[in-house]
């Protein structure tokens, strides 16, 4: 079955988006671009070892979140974290260090592609178990509050995450003990290779907060700007007290699931990974941007240099990287 | 490595008071949160009422509804909770009533609190405390009674102490609050009511100490949990008939303090290990292979596990009370070790 990309945002949020938001929006977008389709060449040339769950058509959403967090409010990922990971200010360095299993990565090389965490920056990790981080999200949000603390926690999941018991039970724990939490829901259409239709019978994931008395919202996840208004409505809400919400994004990743290519069995159609595309969230805000005068093309291109440049020697950084030594094996198992 | 577990020096003896297991669990938490502001209590029923155990009572009086929180029935809601607030430098403690729920919050337990000061590269810590209410007695039958010990022993990065009187229901919960990792804490049922002397004071039992709670010369017993005060009865049936065994009690199962038991099958030279989970897969069976993988040669006889058929846990008294290893059977394992030899 073909998905249709949602034509317009369904959000009715009006915050002014200044010029610098859409640079800031842009350059998180592109720094998620070119770090995932660098590393989805790498994985290529056999060069990185694991899995690797390539974000890319889905940038809008990481970046129009990100945007509206402070650096000490808390998020909690999927196995689909590099985006979440890129645009909440994770480096290059670390994070293609983990990707080579390198012992500068960001694990240590013990976590690799779906646990990249970075605590300096409120990244409480990717998550292998899809669905587990919602609850831990959730009690990052309530140490926020027990602390006197006005950080809040945003947790991105899935649309196929939506039918995991944790997820229904954090929603419901966040929304009984009123806790500053941001649910945010990713809804690329496809769990693995199964297509919403085959999974759930509702169109909207949003329909799902109601049965726990959370508001919620449905913006178009294309669009970096319309995603960034609902978030900073959904976070101003939790940060004053409001309580939990939940934003669906619409979106599409226009690698597979897992990898760049490799598609056994074709499970979406080519002209529906091709209206996709032709929507693509970069696209998108450069086309805007430079129509009404927010950006020149030289900026917009600058930025995309400077990116390559600081992936480049990222790249190289995590290659001439020293290996974990397998004598220290036992590292971290336990504090203390 | 100390063997100091009983009351800390300076406390005079006339001055040890009885108190029971559920008493001092609940004097031991009520203790370590006014020790440490971060650490509060949630689970179901914790609060208002106390807990089914009555494990809670009086707490929410003193600490307040900020620190002792009721949840919804959400077992795997409230353990990511008790994570996601360790993460971020709370000391949680969250209760899952009966053992025989941490199927419903497993991945919580084993895949987020276990693993992720691992997997994250060590920048965090998980001072997480579960504490939950394990083995069978009650008629409470196979979703309520069982002592699934083994499945959490296996997953490196949680910790497991089982309490087998209220001393050490005392002190292993204040150490398990204190600790830096995710520990469980295995209350046994049929112990709740049962009295030991406690000190008044705070104190902590070391994880991963071995105590030994009876000297002997002829069988080491390893005993888990309520099956400590099963083989202490056992060693006085036997020490009437000029038989003395020693009874080790492991009180944390993950680490496991086995050098105490090697020193102990050094001097005895046979070994018995009970406990009232089932037998098959059982931590008897991890203790019996480390004493034979370093201390075979002193061995006079195989080493001999008692635990449970492999079965669920069954309702009928009668059968409920065949199910469980006793003072009987202990005694008369050990009996089969000395005819080995």
């Amino acid at each position: 079955m073909v998905q249709k990309a949602p034509r317009k945002s369904a959000a009715k949020t009006t915050h002014h988006v200044s010029a610098q938001v859409i640079k800031d929006l842009h350059e998180r977008m592109v720094r998620i671009r070119l770090f995932e389709t660098e590393a989805g060449k790498l994985m290529e040339a056999g060069k990185l070892p694991g899995f690797l769950h390539l974000y890319v058509g889905q940038e809008a959403v990481a970046a129009g979140v990100m945007a509206a967090l402070r650096d000490d409010d808390q998020i909690t990922s999927t196995h689909r974290g590099h985006g979440h990971a890129v645009a909440k200010g994770v480096g290059f360095r670390e994070m293609y260090s983990e990707l080579y299993g390198r012992v500068t990565g960001a694990c240590l090389g013990r976590g690799g592609s779906m646990h990249i965490n970075d605590l300096t920056r409120g990244m409480l990790g990717a998550n292998g178990i899809v669905g587990a981080g919602v609850p831990i999200a959730v009690g990052a949000a309530f140490a926020a509050r027990y602390k006197g603390e006005d950080n809040i926690a945003v947790t991105f999941f899935g649309d196929g995450a939506t039918n995991i018991g944790a997820w229904h039970e954090g929603a419901n724990m966040a929304a009984i003990l009123d806790l500053p939490v941001v649910f945010v829901c990713e809804n690329n259409g496809y769990a693995e290779f199964t297509p919403q239709s085959a999974h759930m019978l509702i169109t909207d994931v949003a329909d799902r907060a109601a049965a726990y008395g959370m508001p919620s919202v449905i913006v178009d996840g294309m669009d970096a700007v319309a995603v960034h208004r609902a978030a900073t409505e959904a976070v101003e809400r939790a940060r004053s007290g409001a309580g939990p919400m939940m934003i669906e994004a619409k979106t599409y990743r226009f690698f597979d699931h897992q990898g760049v290519k490799g598609l056994r069995h074709p499970y979406r159609s080519d002209e529906e990974v091709a209206e996709w595309k032709s929507r693509d969230p970069i696209g998108l805000i450069e086309t805007r941007a430079v129509a009404d005068g927010t950006a020149t093309r030289a900026e917009l291109d600058e930025v995309w240099q400077r990116t390559r440049d600081e992936i480049a020697e990222a790249i190289a950084y995590a290659e001439s990287s020293p290996l974990p030594d397998p004598a220290d094996m036992l590292l971290n198992v336990y504090s203390g | 490595m100390t063997l100091t577990t009983e009351a800390p020096a300076g406390v005079p003896v006339a001055a040890a008071r009885r108190l029971s297991y559920v008493k001092a669990f609940n004097e031991g938490l009520a203790q370590a949160m006014r020790e440490d502001e971060n650490v509060f209590v949630a689970g179901e029923d914790v609060a208002g009422y106390g807990g089914v155990f009555r494990m809670f009572d009086n707490l929410l009086d003193e600490f307040g509804p900020r620190r002792m929180i009721d949840t919804p029935i959400s077992e795997a809601a409230l353990v990511g909770l008790g994570v996601g607030a360790a993460a971020r430098g709370l000391r949680p403690v969250v209760d899952l009533m009966f053992m025989d729920f941490i199927g419903v919050c497993l991945d919580q337990i084993v895949n987020q609190a276990a693993k992720m000061k691992y997997m994250f590269g060590g920048g965090l810590s998980v001072p997480l405390t579960i504490t939950t209410a394990s083995g069978a007695g009650l008629g409470a039958a196979a979703q309520h009674s069982q002592s699934l010990e083994a499945w959490l022993a296996h997953v490196p990065g949680l910790k497991v102490v089982m309490p087998s009187d209220a001393y050490t229901a005392k002190g292993l919960t204040v150490s398990a609050i204190r600790d830096d990792n995710p520990v469980v804490v295995m209350l046994n049922k049929v112990l709740l009511g049962s009295t030991s002397e406690v000190p008044e004071e705070i104190y902590g039992i070391p994880l991963g100490q071995a105590h030994t709670a009876r000297q002997g010369s002829d069988v080491t017993v390893i005993a888990l949990g309520r099956m400590v005060g099963e083989a202490l009865a056992a060693a006085d049936e036997l020490a009437a008939e000029g038989v003395e065994i020693e009874v080790i009690d492991p009180r944390t199962v993950q680490p496991l303090d086995t050098e105490t038991m090697f020193a102990s099958v050094r001097r005895t030279n046979r070994v018995l290990v009970v406990h009232e989970a089932v037998t098959f897969g059982g931590l008897g069976a991890e203790i019996a292979a480390q004493i034979q993988d370093v201390v075979f040669d002193y061995l006079d006889a195989p080493v001999l596990r008692i635990g449970a058929p492999f079965s669920p846990v069954p309702f009928s008294p009668v059968l409920e009370k065949a199910y469980v290893p006793d003072r009987a059977r202990i005694a008369q394992g050990c009996r089969r070790l000395l005819e080995r030899s």
